[in-house]
């Protein structure tokens, strides 16, 4: 079944090479591309995708680690990500923190346990002026209150 | 949401009525020094925030000798408190795109970058359509508007770092690096993306350049004051009641901005974002413009009820955690002021211990490597020196 899955992934990278090319420049377009589809990028991937643009599997792996968006450990099919930044601070979002934890029963930094929600904070998403502020995946959702919270999970769930 | 007063550049309207495609068909008449020259007669400096005449920037990328060269728009966008290049890429794309084929045909560059923040990937579909349809008018790609020039635009997405917005930390993550910020000099007009010269430029840096060579320099610098040419877009957030982006001329009074997005009872207004600068009630008559109050566009404003030593803490852990961690003032320094605003929140910090902060502060200002690390002590700085008494006195 893992062999089946790597065959798979290989494929998909080969893929990507065909599309941004082997250069270094075309790490993070692959890392971002394997990042959206899988929700992460694991040691298989990180190994293939150096041995295809000839670098040492180090330099991958220190920018997965660089970037935020960027991760090596598999978390929830729906990231939830949090505007922590003052001007969404001001707005309420100690607010919607507790509700996103209440909802979800986890803690911000934890993956629910059936692999559906992760909860994490992210800096000033450019939202300041519709706070408080989040993104799920690449979706933004702004002037969030308990009940939009509530409306909001149930289209992921 | 559209640009919230009524603006001199940024206004469809009365665009439409010019046709800003015409904007294109004019520069590309121009000889690529005489488009230069205007640019810098305008007095246009820099938007991103740290001023750098564009004119001049222009000139020595176009003085360099290389076989490539690009054009870079700086679409990063993660200054706390900064929003309006969202709008800008949304309702204004058109100028932003020929604001950077007239850099390249300035400079001689055939290829240019926009580094769009992983935040703002929900534009990224609207943008290459766009592109697309440029490619259709031949408003890119081969012989643009049949003068002879070739020009194509890319899309790359950041993935959520604070720090790739400096440009040379934006040109390694561009070459698939970590984004972390090079030694300058060599500046990226010389030294740039591939070690070729690359200028680059914030979003709406390249939008007020069509407009220029439009309506000629001479109209530009009737705006603004001697030093701060035109008007600059301002994203105003926190307490007040019409939060938005606003075009304001420079040399308009942080006064004047509070009436303008009718706010009361304010005590501080946070100018520049969270690298920017803290200035209390005593000091609203200040203007904003290079000469005085310089920033990228973010206005954050604070009412009476607020703690200043609270916002002071939440600016301190995003630079704790934006710091690239490369250079030790900044990556030490950044931890040191939070542990002292901490402490201050204990009610456990003599006030000596924050005076010594406040050199620790100034030496990181001088010592990092980067505008990060240069900029970071900045709130800490103004915030415990303007409003001493209020957070000593509660604690
Ligand atoms: C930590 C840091 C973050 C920055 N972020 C941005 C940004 O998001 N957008 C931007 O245009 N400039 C940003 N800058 C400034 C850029 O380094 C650069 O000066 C600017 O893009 C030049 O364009 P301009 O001359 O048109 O302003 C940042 C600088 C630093 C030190
Ligand atoms: S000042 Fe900070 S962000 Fe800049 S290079 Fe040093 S550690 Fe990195
Ligand atoms: S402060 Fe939350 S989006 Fe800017």
């Amino acid at each position: 079944m893992i062999e089946i899955k790597d065959n798979i992934l290989t494929q998909e990278i080969s893929e990507l090479i065909g599309k941004y090319g082997n250069g270094r420049e075309a790490l993070l377009p692959i890392l971002q591309q394997i990042q959206a589809k899988h929700g992460y990028v694991s040691e298989f991937a990180q190994q293939e995708i150096a041995n295809a643009l000839d670098i040492h599997p180090v330099e991958v792996y220190g920018v997965i680690t660089f970037y935020s968006f960027l991760g090596n450990k598999k978390k929830g099919r729906h990231i939830i990500r949090l505007c922590r930044t003052i001007s969404c601070d001001l707005a309420g979002k100690d607010a919607i923190i507790r509700t996103l934890e209440r909802e979800l029963g986890i803690k911000f930094g934890e993956t629910t346990k059936d692999e559906k929600f992760s909860l994490e904070f992210i800096n000033c998403m450019g939202m300041c002026d519709q706070g408080p502020a989040m993104m799920i995946n690449e979706q933004v959702f702004t002037q969030l209150t308990p009940h939009k919270i509530v409306d909001i999970l149930k289209n992921f769930r | 949401m559209p640009i919230k007063n009524k603006s001199v550049i940024f206004d469809r309207e009365n665009l439409n009525k010019e046709n800003p495609k015409e904007f294109l068909y004019k520069a590309l008449k121009m000889s690529p020094s005489d488009l230069i020259l205007e640019v810098r007669e305008s007095g246009l400096k820099g938007r991103g925030g740290a001023g750098f005449p564009t004119g001049t920037k222009w000139m020595l990328a176009s003085a360099a000798v290389s076989d490539k060269k690009f054009v870079v728009c700086n679409a990063d966008e993660g200054e706390p408190g900064t929003f309006k290049d969202r709008v800008l890429l949304d309702e204004f794309s058109d100028l932003v795109f020929y604001g950077m084929i007239m850099c390249g045909y300035a400079i001689r560059a055939n290829k240019g970058f926009v580094y769009l923040r992983g935040e703002y990937r929900y534009l990224l579909d609207k943008l290459l359509k766009y592109l697309d349809k440029m490619h259709e008018e031949n408003l890119l790609g081969k012989n643009i508007l049949n003068s002879g020039f070739d020009f194509d635009i890319e899309i790359r997405l950041g993935s959520g770092a604070y720090v790739c917005g400096e440009e040379s930390a934006l040109i390694e993550s561009l070459e698939g690096h970590r984004g972390e910020s090079r030694n300058r000099p060599p500046f990226p007009v010389n030294t740039g993306y591939m070690g070729h010269p690359t200028v680059v430029n914030n979003v709406e840096t390249f939008a007020t350049v069509p407009i220029i060579i439009s309506r000629g320099a001479e109209w530009f610098t009737t705006v603004g004051t001697l030093n701060s040419k035109g008007t600059k877009l301002i994203s105003v957030s926190g307490d007040c009641k019409e939060p938005g982006v606003y075009e304001v001329p420079f040399g308009i009074s942080i006064n004047d901005i509070l009436k303008l997005v009718k706010a009361e009872n304010t005590k501080a207004v946070q100018v520049g974002g969270a690298s920017g600068h803290c200035v209390p009630k005593e000091q609203f008559d200040r203007a904003l413009s290079f000469e005085d109050l310089s920033t990228g566009g973010s206005i954050m404003i604070f009412n009476e009820s607020r703690d200043m030593l609270h916002i002071l803490k939440n600016f301190m852990e995003f630079f704790v955690e934006e710091s690239c961690g490369q250079c030790t003032p900044c990556r030490i320094g950044n931890i040191k002021l939070l542990e002292g605003v901490e402490k201050v929140e204990a009610g456990d910090c003599a006030l000596s211990y924050i005076k010594e902060l406040i050199e620790l502060g100034k030496s990181m200002q001088l010592a990092s490597k980067c505008g990060l690390g240069q900029s970071s002590p900045n709130p800490f700085i103004s915030i415990m020196t303007n409003f001493e008494n209020e957070i000593f006195s509660q604690r």
